[in-house]
């Protein structure tokens, strides 16, 4: 049972990074990144890359494909993104859905769509005793660096002059620009930093999960449920909702195994009825 | 100046029809069907996304689903075929009664990803209830029983089916040239003054799914009967996204553009599987993205509005006509 939470809250790490990156991109940019998951993917089949063709180790991986990703994400913003900005953010939303099948499609006809193989790194084999059970030392590697991540993006959200120029230009773009902030300039590197983060718990996956070019997108629409849940926009909450989520999801394959991959929707339904702008989110946002 | 002046008129609806039943005379009969199936599914989410101002990016629940429901009927029942589609429509329609309560409270990007969570629960349920739905495997075997008439030849399938796609069509040719349609494209434009003016703008936008839903649903039931299977794939959020692909392609808020998308992706999907071209995302993705970033109107949109650009200059007395008031 207690080995089940510890499950659920490893699972969980992966939505919260993946959900953090969705909700500053979301916030800075009102554009809601169906890429996310193909992002995700390409940090898994980066470091994989690196591994089986370069022989680059796990920990070279771990800081360089999130940093290349995250150039990449800047790119794709200042290319791409910028020029639908003004228009319904529909548009912007339809474009990383027709980003996420070319990157999808370019990798699956490069590797097929057997999974991959990618060793955990030797330090971290093995399983450590966690005093109540013994446990993957990788699984709370993965933990950990998920933990410590999210709590330095809301250190540096709450606590930073940087994060106060991205939380006041979230809340009020044009009163930050008449304050004389440069909202703009602060729009493309947090695009790239959500993009990194995503590539980062791709790099995460790999030794843990199947390397496979659709192991984004299956993983997405559960994100997507992830911050709904946690209120769309919000940092706290979709870090929260997805640790809750990774929780509730293993708990309810423990107990009833049919149900727990559609748990996750039933509880957004539920939030929903309950919240309509999610647990953390402002009212604003629901008409 | 021709397209504006036939968009809408008698002649124009004459081409399609004779284009409708040529079809499977210029093009593989299968193909002919799907493209059929399709046209009306992308037509039935432009209803929403064009006409009312909602993207749905959940409407493989309806399509899917009642495939699932058709190809059930089909398969226990021995009924005819119409009757199995018009159960999977009918199903498609009550699954999308909560569906549409829980998530047309939402505005814009809330809606797509509400939408595209709960069609997510339904892939999930046809996943796991494998002694019904076949799991991985699908239904397989659907009949395309009609009386004992002999239909196993996809071109006289063609012609048992199509009545259903031009009834659907015509069904949403009607809901957008009636008040009602003239209300969800007042939702569209300004919901704050729809609501003001006494329209209870949840209530239409619901109903509005619903029938949306319900003719969705009509095309996949139709789906699965012509090709005898239903599939996970057809639940998956990437069968949504298509239809709407279909939609921006021809021409968001244009009957003819859900028609026009449809054929062009069907037929492009068509043309990369026969020349062994698996990747198809790569080449819809990226004509999808050139879409949105460089034609927005779409393929019907832009001809439209070219012509009758053109007609405005050459005859300046007479305005072209306002974008919203011809939903051809």
């Amino acid at each position: 049972m207690l080995q089940q939470a510890f499950n659920g809250l490893v699972g969980g790490a992966f939505y919260a990074l993946l959900a953090l990156g969705l909700a500053v991109i979301f916030g800075m940019l009102g554009v809601v990144n169906f890429a996310h998951g193909a992002f995700y993917m390409l940090g898994a089949f980066g470091s994989y890359v690196l591994l089986d063709s370069f022989g680059v180790n796990f920990w070279i991986a771990l800081p360089l494909v999130p940093l290349v990703l995250g150039v990449v994400g800047v790119a794709v913003e200042r290319l791409f993104i910028r020029r639908l900005a003004p228009l319904d953010p529909l548009y912007n939303f339809l474009f990383t859905f027709g980003l996420a099948l070319i990157l999808q499609d370019l990798v699956k006809r490069q590797y097929g769509v057997q999974s991959q193989p990618y060793p955990r790194p030797s330090a971290l084999e093995g399983s450590i005793d966690l005093g109540l059970f013994t446990y993957p030392t990788y699984q709370v590697f993965v933990l950990a660096v998920s933990l410590v991540l999210c709590g330095a993006v809301w250190f540096v959200l709450a606590r930073t002059r940087v994060g106060m120029i991205v939380r006041a230009s979230t809340e009020r773009p044009e009163l930050t620009r008449a304050l004389g902030i440069d909202v703009a300039r602060w729009v493309t590197p947090v695009f790239g930093f959500g993009i990194a983060l995503a590539g980062l718990a791709g790099v995460l996956a790999a030794p843990m999960r199947a390397v496979n070019p659709l192991m984004g997108a299956d993983l997405i629409v559960t994100v997507f449920a992830v911050v709904v849940i946690g209120g769309l926009g919000s940092v706290f909450g979709s870090v929260a909702a997805g640790f809750a989520v990774g929780l509730v999801s293993a708990l309810g394959n423990y107990y009833v195994p049919s149900l727990s991959q559609t748990l996750v929707f039933i509880l957004m339904a539920v939030v929903l009825l309950w919240r309509p702008a999610g647990l953390f989110g402002r009212e604003e946002v629901a008409l | 100046m021709i397209l504006s002046k036939l968009a809408g008129r008698p002649v124009l609806l004459a081409v399609g029809l004779v284009a409708a039943l040529a079809l499977p005379w210029f093009v593989y009969p299968p193909v002919a069907l799907d493209i059929a199936c399709w046209a009306l599914f992308a037509v039935a989410v432009d209803l929403l996304l064009g006409f009312t101002g909602l993207l749905s990016f959940g409407h493989a629940a309806f399509w899917g689903g009642s495939a699932y429901a058709t190809g059930l009927i089909a398969l226990h029942s021995g009924l005819p075929f119409p009757v199995a589609i018009l159960g999977g429509a009918a199903f498609a329609a009550l699954l999308a009664l909560p569906i549409g309560f829980l998530s047309v409270r939402l505005r814009g990007i809330y809606f797509a990803m509400v939408t595209l969570a709960f069609a997510q629960m339904v892939y999930f349920v046809a996943n796991q209830w494998r002694d019904v739905t076949g799991g991985e495997n699908g239904l397989q075997g659907i009949p395309r029983e009609l009386f004992g008439l002999d239909l196993s030849d996809p071109f006289y399938f063609y012609y048992a089916g199509i009545p259903f796609v031009l009834a659907g069509l015509f069904v949403a040719w009607r809901i957008v040239r009636s008040p009602f349609g003239c209300v969800l494209m007042s939702i569209r434009d300004n919901p704050a003054r729809a609501r003001a003016l006494g329209y209870s703008v949840d209530r239409f936008k619901l109903l509005a799914f619903v029938l949306s839903a319900a003719l969705s649903g009509l095309a996949g039931g139709l789906f699965a009967i012509g090709h005898g299977f239903a599939s996970l794939q057809g639940v998956y959020w990437t069968t949504s996204g298509e239809a709407v692909m279909m939609v921006v392609l021809g021409g968001i808020g244009t009957l003819w553009g859900g028609v026009i998308g449809a054929a062009l992706i069907v037929e492009l999907n068509d043309y990369l599987a026969t020349a062994g071209f698996q990747e198809t995302g790569i080449i819809t993705g990226g004509i999808f993205i050139l879409v949105v970033l460089l034609f927005r109107r779409g393929v019907w949109g832009t001809a439209r509005d070219l012509l009758a650009g053109r007609t405005a200059r050459r005859r300046p007395a007479e305005p072209a006509r306002e974008k919203a008031e011809t939903p051809a």
